[in-house]
């Protein structure tokens, strides 16, 4: 018997099974959107979110190669932190700048490490800051080979850091220093003397910020002339009919423009030097005597060289909330600005 | 207040020079605009008289003090720009004092020029927004309140009104012209639109490829333009040209076409039978003429527009643009006969696009 129409409506209208799936990747955007982020979430979660996880893990139990470990709470990072964190935080600063002795609760050595890696990138950072946005000033000018130049800079980022490292570990040989033979040349100092760059530890701290400022500037440098490129040429032309000298150009407009891309860099530039391990374990492997072991190398000497997993995954972790505060000044104090964002602030 | 004397200026970038020479006088409180096609070198002489761009050759003066070395702050000038150059950190508040800051101007004085600069532009209730708020418009009276709160000697606008749209456009084109006589002061504008020179200024200079070819009130170029750049350049629709020659015909001269029109042109000078001319009349300046005399021509399309007519029509390979106040309404494909009015043509030299002067 044939249809009738209102049959042939109703069949129209009921969803058919067998093609349901298809017609609703089809039809709805969220569920293919879903599909489309499937892999890149489980890429996130596999190689990112599972090994956080799994060393935070780690840090509550006493793991050691071979052996899975046991639960065992907070002990690793009491033994690390010592019962007053505070006051050995504060006596940790005091003994490497001031050269008091305070006698430490915790671990002298985990301490040492959370001052060095302070020190290495406050340091490094300020400096790297300070030279990236100069030369990124210069970069924006005219000037002949521009490009070429502008690519020269970028050498230092581009060359692997093992590799650089290593040249600065010739650099900074006792014996064979091209730094050495340059100052002696100079008459800078006297022809028989070596100076111990890696060796003696102020000398050491030193060489190795040295070495991460100079493969941390070019970043910086570039991020900054793009940056630079993006505040149009009339604003500069106004400010010189106001009357602005150059400085005050820098001061009044290409600051604070600059200050948005400037809270990102740093960001950047900040979590990367807290976190760096290749430079400092190809020169020193922290030595001498700890002076510049840092947080990174000294929890995968705890953890993989030591054996000790537990607890090289809690000075691991320990780092984490230094990284967030840095995250959350940059976002909070300076990435949000009114004028960016139009009328909705008003 | 000052007059600003261009004297003799070039400029060359490298090899290539973009202005031959030009002489300008500007007089105390004139508003004065340049116009000309893009790349006539208007706004790299006005960015010459801000300090901007280096003089290569040539004096500019500002109120008889000659400014070449001077640095573009010591120039007592404003300038108002195309993209209207506000500092998008600041507030319409901050970018309109940002001068008067730099200088270290007391804070009371600040807030008093300010608030009257905001006065005169109605810019008081948007005095605490950011430019990214603020319609094109707005951003353009902020941009004039920051070169008024200067009180300047001479004011420059680099083509202030091309970001606008046509209908704001009109109304800024009246804001500008009212500051004007509300404020005073020399004014130089640039502009490439023509309708902008005649409606808004009290001298045109028209410049092309380098070079001022005519200075003088708008309604003096439109009716005595000294060639035939300026003819065509200024007025709208424009001037109709016809290519053609010089006739003796009994005791005057007619002009000629190879497509048959012959037109009386009087005592001119220089009007020897023979010499190769074109013929310029403006589309309002046409009657219709009996038949087979005048130009004759086929009408293309007609534009009634309510007000008047628009009649497109060729005669031989030469486009004519007729405007009738009478609602004549000829289909396409008639054939007419133009009769321009004999008072109200030009005569221009073929070869040197000068104009022969009755």
């Amino acid at each position: 018997m044939a249809e009738t129409p209102l049959e042939t409506a109703r069949r129209a209208a009921a969803p058919d099974d067998a093609a349901s799936a298809w017609t609703r990747l089809q039809s709805n955007r969220n569920w293919l959107g879903f599909w489309f982020m499937l892999p890149a979430a489980a890429f996130l979660i596999l190689f990112l979110a599972y090994p956080l996880g799994l060393g935070v893990w780690l840090s509550f139990t006493d793991a050691k190669v071979g052996s899975e470990g046991e639960w065992i709470g907070l002990e690793n990072y009491e033994w690390l932190l010592g019962v007053a964190p505070v006051s050995d935080f504060l006596g940790i600063i005091a003994n490497e700048l001031f050269g008091t002795e305070f006698e430490l609760e915790g671990d002298t050595t985990f301490w040492l490490s959370v001052f060095n890696t302070l020190l290495y990138t406050v340091v490094a950072s300020a400096i790297k800051f300070a030279i990236g946005l100069y030369l990124a000033l210069l970069l924006n000018r005219h000037m002949p080979f521009k490009a070429i130049i502008r690519a020269v800079v970028l050498i230092p980022f581009i060359v692997p850091t093992v590799l650089s490292a290593i040249a600065f570990w010739w650099i900074f040989d006792t014996q064979f220093s091209i730094l050495t033979w340059m100052l002696q040349g100079l008459g800078a100092i006297a022809e028989d003397h070596q100076i111990n760059w890696l060796g003696d530890e102020t000398m050491a701290r030193a060489s190795v910020i040295f070495a991460n400022i100079w493969r941390g500037v070019p970043f910086i440098a570039i991020t900054l002339l793009a940056g630079l490129q993006t505040v149009s040429a009339s604003l500069y032309e106004a400010a010189v009919i106001d009357g602005a000298t150059r400085w005050q150009m820098f001061r009044y407009i290409t600051y604070p423009l600059l200050t948005p891309i400037i809270a990102v860099v740093m960001t950047f530039s900040v979590l990367f030097t807290f976190t760096d391990f290749q430079l400092i374990w190809v020169l020193t492997r922290g030595g001498p005597f700890n002076a510049t072991h840092l947080m990174a190398t000294l929890s995968y000497q705890r953890a993989i060289l030591g054996g000790y997993l537990g607890e090289g995954a809690a000075i691991s972790t320990a780092m984490i909330p230094f990284l967030l505060a840095a995250i959350m000044f940059s976002w909070f104090g300076l990435q949000r600005r009114k004028w960016q964002h139009g009328g909705r602030d008003d | 207040m000052a007059s600003v004397t261009i004297e003799n200026v070039r400029k060359a970038f490298g090899e290539t020079e973009v202005i031959h020479g030009v002489d300008i006088a500007i007089a105390d409180g004139e508003f004065v605009v340049l116009v000309g096609p893009s790349g006539c070198g208007k706004s790299t002489l006005l960015r010459m008289i801000a300090g901007l761009e280096s003089i290569t050759a040539g004096e500019v003066k500002i109120a008889e003090r000659v400014v070449n070395r001077l640095p573009a702050k010591a120039r007592d000038i404003a300038m108002v720009f195309q993209n209207y150059a506000l500092y998008p950190h600041m507030t319409v508040f901050e970018n309109m004092a940002f001068s008067m800051r730099l200088r270290k101007a007391p804070a009371a004085e600040v807030e008093s020029r300010v608030r009257e600069a905001a006065g005169i532009l109605g810019l008081q209730p948007l005095l605490q927004r950011f430019p990214r708020q603020l319609s094109g418009g707005q951003r353009q009276r902020v941009a004039m309140g920051r070169a008024i709160v200067r009180d300047p000697q001479v004011f420059l606008f680099d083509e202030p009104l091309s970001n606008l749209d046509a209908k704001l456009r009109v109304a800024m084109r009246t804001e500008i012209k009212a500051l004007h006589q509300r404020v005073g002061g020399t004014t130089i504008y640039v502009t490439h639109d023509q309708i902008e020179a005649m409606t808004m200024a009290d001298k045109i200079v028209v410049m092309q490829g380098g070079n001022v070819e005519q200075i003088g009130a708008p309604l003096e170029l439109y009716d005595a333009p000294d060639n035939l750049f300026v003819a065509g350049f200024i007025g709208s629709p424009a001037m109709n040209f016809l290519r053609g020659r010089v006739e003796a015909d009994g005791a005057g001269t007619v002009f000629a076409s190879a497509d048959g029109a012959r037109l009386p042109l009087g005592e001119r000078r220089g009007l020897e039978a023979g010499r190769e001319v074109v013929l310029g009349f403006r589309p309002e300046h046409i009657a219709l003429g009996p038949d087979g005399t005048g130009i004759g021509v086929e009408v293309v399309v007609t534009e009634p527009t309510g007000s008047e007519v628009q009649v497109v029509a060729r005669h031989g390979g030469d486009e004519v643009v007729a405007v009738f106040r009478e609602r004549h309404q000829p289909a396409p494909g008639t054939r007419l006969s133009l009769a321009p009015d004999p008072a109200q043509i030009h005569v221009f030299d073929a070869e040197t696009g000068r104009t022969l002067r009755a």
